[in-house]
């Protein structure tokens, strides 16, 4: 049952994948083409060279003539089927490539357009994997299992028949004693799949260990505890020893006996076509010829078992990206989409409702109305739910019910980018872009001038820091801002939103790393920037909101309290008491 | 490399039978043609029945022999492999917990993890296809080449001349195809790179409407990819079609000499048939050989790495300074920490982080620290455990320089919450017992009162022994912080630095913990890092940094009149009260 639903997967992902091929099927046609070629070449080879040496029996009984014509033939068709082989292979590499770029291409276009629910609920490093690590699996089991699962079946067939057409006894032969060969082969796969497993999950343990212990080193000697985990880490290191010997050398054991079956064929044929020589109902150079496709006929018996694991290993791998690739993308804007233009900063929330998960309820029947140039704070513990309030705002999410309106217009109507773009951002995870640092600023506003550019950075007290980089606004940057301190970064960040000061502003802890005596300088930017915007700011220091128009107290990820600071202090519930904590000794 | 292959020696006698045995079994294989040959020759021309069976026996029994030797050899492969793997992975791992701060921070933990991990098993892969292999091909083709001669000088010239032939093409096509190889691979890496930037940065980008550019930006870095991929496949495509090209070439003049031998009665037609299968035998072995040599240029960079990483030495061996014993030196009058004009240069740092330090902590007393991002403050007290070594001036505590203790004696002095708080995989009690082993359930309450954590205990199930998952991911950022200030509690320290160690605790239960800890028993000499001048104003003594610099020392009352930086922080944060 359960095997069957698996072959129905593989089936279906195998009917993906061969879309995908679609598009390059003059190349596979081609390549199917020169592979017969080869393989008929290959095997027409040996038959030549048997006819040669039954020309050459004993000294005066050599005929020269019909020698050197063979010896030509031979040449000729090694040529032919040397470039035969060089164009399949690039065919092959051909098709390869070209499939995997387009796979990549969609599965990094779909990630541009699925709903942040899905990237906030994946691990980014796994998702990472399944577009490099997976689609290169991927690839190299298409390349080799394509190319070694055809050439290998065809060798098979072909051998088959060019034996048969010489000798059918010898053929019998080496029939009945090659499926020894594959049983002794699957038997043995059998025997070790186990021991990979276990060989497997005993890596995976001591690789969790070594990531928990060197991640966390200092602490680890913090508490003097080198000891301990050495401890610990030797017993799983000795039991992956164990598994380690045991699944190295079991599966080691393939290809000996492989090779000793073979070896059996080869004795056979020796054996019938030695004495079919002796009755000349074969020729000696039959026999060689026999000898030699003895030699050859197993070997793809022993690749194609292998091949059948890695194409099963490359289905799988394809299928991961495929659920990437078909994973439901962000509801897509409607036909008759509105842009918002002139916004002044009226923002709206009626009965909004919202969970991350169903049976969790987080937003219920929030109401919200902001006027232009209000300002909004959003205070609570760590963890509850502030962010959340910014996640349906600028429709990361979007509300299970209710509805939020920009300027009277329920934002699920207009565009993402006018919605967008009509507020500035900045987060507490800062996060900037591999580039360099102009590169980062003028993200919003690519056409600002260097002087804007600098403005805006002397706004938000980063200039200094910039001009003694080596390059300047030119110094390249590494992933996630590389060599700079958080709070170095989060400057830039207040720089990108400074540069190009759309009509909102959301500020999510956006001060939190920075110290607090530049802090006090930047907020004097801030409340410039803010003069006439409607912003959102969260913020767990509460010396920065008391200034607010409304205060939204949160707990747990429900709104407690909402109203002005004096109001709030006047109600002596949570804000209160977490306001007046501050000053406890 | 080199130096790695130390850990081969428990393995001396597996490492020299394992190549060994293969070579037997590689010069049975060497003889089968030699049989096939007399099978020609002697049986079928003169019709001997009884000859050709004994011959095919032969054959069988060289197959069997074949087979044991290779069986042997591939035991003695793999337990050689698998036991240098294991040693190589304890020393690398033993070796780590050796480090010091600074070498920990030079390395990069996922530097040091792919070392311990992938690293090492391509290593360990190399070493066992290399003892498997490495002596049989090269074996097999002189072999066969060597074979060549005992049969016929003239037929084996064409060995001479073809064996080089084939190597070059073999070796030629990858010495051309591994570096671009390596170059493929960084373009991969530029690909991932950008993949994993629009997973982290998704919001940003989406905020900033970025998703076409981005999209190009991938589009191109695939391409690049793509054309580098076509272009090594191009060259390595070369490999196979010319290596039939000149073994079939070798094959045609074989024949043509073996006819003329044969004509003039110096060479049989069997052995003709000998020379071929020859021929062909090197074929199969080179490209095994070509395979193999990728499998160990990887395996060797990956070693190489692996080395890298064991001939980094500590700055600070554990054994090493001031082994002294004994308190005689210890005089109880003697401030508990005491920073004596201190600098601390990091390693491959421009400037001092820290300069000129000097001050004395009593007993008992409670150190705040304050100071704008980047000042220091975490560095000075990662000086009192000596997790880094002071490149000026010296670091006393109870009157002794820290590094006149052994590591774990100071260290036992010292409690430390970090920054980011860790718990590990187990149990909350596991966790906990890091800082003493031999706590008790009453002890571990105790503690946990005093961390504001007991009820973090309670509200799980289990209690206790309720189970913490890795980097302790069950727990909240406020309860993993409380968990890990009862850890270092537990062992009664007399020195507890908490490292900005409230910050996911809000005020209320900050305040709480600080009162808590004033009063413990055995009042323990408390540093406080914070950047809240709330955490800290009840200090005995608080010390501002300015960039690596102190600012002023001093109350809270003291400090407002005297010291500008101080005050400046304090009003930023208590603006209008």
């Amino acid at each position: 049952m359960k095997e069957q639903r698996k072959k129905k997967h593989q089936t279906e992902t195998l009917k993906k994948v061969l879309k995908y091929i679609e598009k390059y099927k003059i190349f596979l046609i081609l390549s199917l083409f020169l592979a017969v070629a080869t393989v008929i070449a290959n095997l027409y080879i040996p038959v030549a060279t048997g006819h040669v040496i039954d020309h050459i029996l004993a000294p005066g009984q050599v005929e020269f003539p019909v020698i050197f014509r063979l010896l030509a033939k031979i040449g000729v068709i090694t040529g032919l089927a040397a470039l035969a082989q060089w164009l399949m292979n690039v065919c092959n590499n051909k098709i390869t490539y070209e499939v995997i770029q387009d796979i990549r291409r969609e599965a990094f276009a779909k990630i541009e357009v699925l709903p942040l629910k899905f990237i906030d609920g994946h691990s980014h490093g796994e998702l990472v994997s399944r577009v490099i690590a997976d689609v290169d699996q991927f690839a190299d089991g298409l390349l080799m299992g394509f190319s070694q699962l055809f050439t290998g079946v065809l060798r098979i067939l072909g051998t088959l028949l060019f034996m048969l057409a010489i000798n059918v006894k010898i053929t019998l032969v080496v029939v009945l004693i090659t499926p020894v060969s594959l049983f002794v082969a699957s038997f043995i796969a059998r025997r070790t799949f186990s021991m990979f497993i276990l060989q497997s999950a005993t890596r995976g343990e001591q690789t969790a260990l070594i990531n928990e212990m060197i991640e966390n080193q200092k602490v680890v000697q913090a508490f003097s505890k080198e000891k301990d985990v050495l401890k610990t880490f030797d017993e799983i290191n000795g039991r992956l020893e164990k598994a380690s010997l045991q699944a190295t050398f079991f599966s080691s054991l393939t290809n000996p006996c492989t090779r000793f079956v073979n070896s059996l064929v080869y004795t056979g044929v020796g054996l019938v076509g030695a004495f079919l020589a002796m009755k000349r109902v074969l020729t000696v150079g039959q026999l060689t010829c026999f000898l030699s496709y003895a030699n050859q006929y197993t070997k793809p018996f022993n690749e194609i078992s292998g091949v059948v694991t890695e194409l099963q290993n490359a289905l799988a791998c394809a299928e991961r990206i495929f659920h990437l690739i078909e994973e439901k993308p962000q509801i897509p804007e409607p036909e008759h989409v509105k842009t918002l233009t002139d916004v002044r900063g009226n923002v709206e929330l009626e009965h909004v409702c919202f969970s991350y998960e169903p049976e969790q309820k987080l937003i219920e029947d929030f109401n919200l109305r902001v006027k232009p140039g209000q300002r909004v704070a959003i205070v609570g513990p760590t963890g509850c739910g502030k962010t959340t309030i910014i996640n349906l705002l600028m429709r990361f999410y979007d509300v299970d019910a209710g509805s939020i309106q920009v300027e009277g217009l329920d934002i699920r109507d207009v565009t993402r980018r006018s919605l967008r773009e009509s507020y500035g951002m900045v987060l507490q995870e800062t996060w900037l872009k591999a580039g360099t640092i102009r590169e980062n600023l003028v993200m919003g506003k690519p056409e600002a001038t260097e002087e804007e550019m600098i403005t805006a950075a002397k706004a938000a007290h980063a200039h200094s820091f910039i001009k003694r980089l080596p390059n300047g606004y030119d110094t390249v940057i590494g992933e996630e801002g590389g060599s700079l301190s958080a709070g170095q970064k989060q400057l830039l960040c207040i720089a990108r939103v400074m540069l190009c000061l759309p009509p909102m502003l959301i500020l999510d802890e956006a001060t939190s790393s920075i110290d607090t005596r530049t802090e006090m300088k930047i907020q004097n930017a801030f409340a410039r920037m803010m003069e006439g915007r409607t912003s959102f700011i969260v913020a767990h220091r509460l010396s920065t909101i008391q200034e607010a128009d409304i205060i939204l107290v949160m707990k747990d990820g429900h709104i407690l309290e909402q109203g002005s600071h004096e109001e709030l202090l006047g109600q002596k519930g949570f804000y209160s008491e977490l306001y007046n904590s501050q000053f406890a000794v | 490399m080199k130096k790695l292959l130390v850990y081969l020696k428990d393995y001396k006698k597996e490492s020299v039978l394992a190549p060994l045995f293969k070579m037997l079994e590689a010069s049975f294989e060497l003889i089968v043609p030699l049989v096939v040959t007399a099978i020609i020759d002697v049986g079928i021309a003169d019709r001997n029945s009884g000859y050709i069976l004994k011959m095919c026996l032969v054959m069988v029994a060289l197959g069997l022999i074949g087979l044991v030797c290779s069986v042997t050899a591939q035991y003695f492969a793999a337990k050689a492999a698998a036991g240098f793997g294991t040693r190589v992975r304890h020393q690398l791992f033993a070796h780590i917990q050796t480090f010091s701060f600074t070498e920990i921070d030079q390395a990069g933990t996922s530097t040091l993890i792919t070392r311990m991990t992938s690293d090492i098993n391509q290593v360990q892969s190399g070493v066992n296809m290399v003892l498997r292999l490495f002596l049989r091909s090269p074996f097999i083709v002189f072999g066969s080449m060597i074979m060549a001669f005992t049969i016929d000088v003239k037929a084996a010239l064409i060995f001479v001349v073809a064996i080089p032939l084939l190597s070059l093409v073999v070796f030629g096509v990858m010495a051309v195809s591994i570096p671009l190889y390596r170059k493929v691979q960084e373009r991969l890496d530029k690909v991932l790179g950008i993949t994993r930037e629009n997973l982290t940065g998704a919001r940003v980008i989406r905020a900033f409407h970025k998703e076409e550019e981005e999209k190009a930006r991938f589009e191109e870095g695939l391409e690049s990819l793509t054309s580098m991929q076509n272009h090594v496949g191009r060259i390595s495509a070369f490999m196979n079609p010319v290596t039939f090209v000149i073994i079939n070439g070798a094959t045609i003049f074989l024949l043509y000499t073996g006819a003329v031998q044969v004509d003039t009665g110096v060479l049989t037609q069997g052995e003709v048939v000998a020379l071929v299968n020859y021929m062909s035998q090197i074929l199969v072995e080179l490209i095994k050989l070509a395979d193999l040599i990728v499998t160990i240029t990887k395996a060797v960079a990956c070693g190489n790495r692996v080395e890298s990483v064991l001939e980094i030495q500590s700055s600070m061996p554990a054994d090493g300074a001031g082994k002294r014993t004994g308190s005689e030196r210890c005089e109880t009058k003697a401030p508990a920490v005491q920073f004596s004009h201190v600098g601390l240069t990091y390693r491959g740092a421009g400037g001092e982080s820290l300069s000129d330090i000097d001050f004395s902590a009593e007993r008992g007393e409670t150190i705040g620290i304050i100071g704008g991002t980047g000042s220091g403050k975490t560095s000075l007290v990662h000086l009192i455990p000596r997790f880094y070594d002071v490149t000026r001036g010296e670091v006393l505590i109870n009157g002794r320089n820290v590094k006149e203790y052994s590591l774990e004696e100071l260290r036992q002095k010292v409690g430390i919450v970090m920054q980011r708080a860790v718990l590990f995989k187990g149990t909350i009690r596991e966790n906990l017992c890091w800082g003493n082993r031999d706590a008790s359930e009453e002890e571990l309450y105790q503690t946990l009162e005093i961390a504001q954590g007991k009820e973090v205990v309670e509200g799980k199930e289990g209690g206790l022994d309720a189970f913490v998952e890795q980097g302790g991911k069950n727990f909240s950022g406020g309860q993993k912080q409380r968990l890990t200030i009862a850890r270092a509690l537990a062992r009664k320290p007399e020195i507890l630095i908490l490292d900005d160690s409230a910050s996911a605790l809000d005020y209320a239960t900050d305040a709480r913990l600080r009162r808590a800890i004033r009063e413990m028993e055995g009042s323990p000499t408390v540093f406080i890092v914070s950047q809240r001048t709330s955490s800290i104003q009840h200090a005995d003594k608080i010390l501002v940094l300015e960039d690596g610099e102190m600012a002023g020392i001093g109350t809270h009352q003291q400090l407002l009149e005297t010291c500008k930086v101080y005050r400046e922080i304090y009003e930023s944060q208590y603006k209008k009260q």
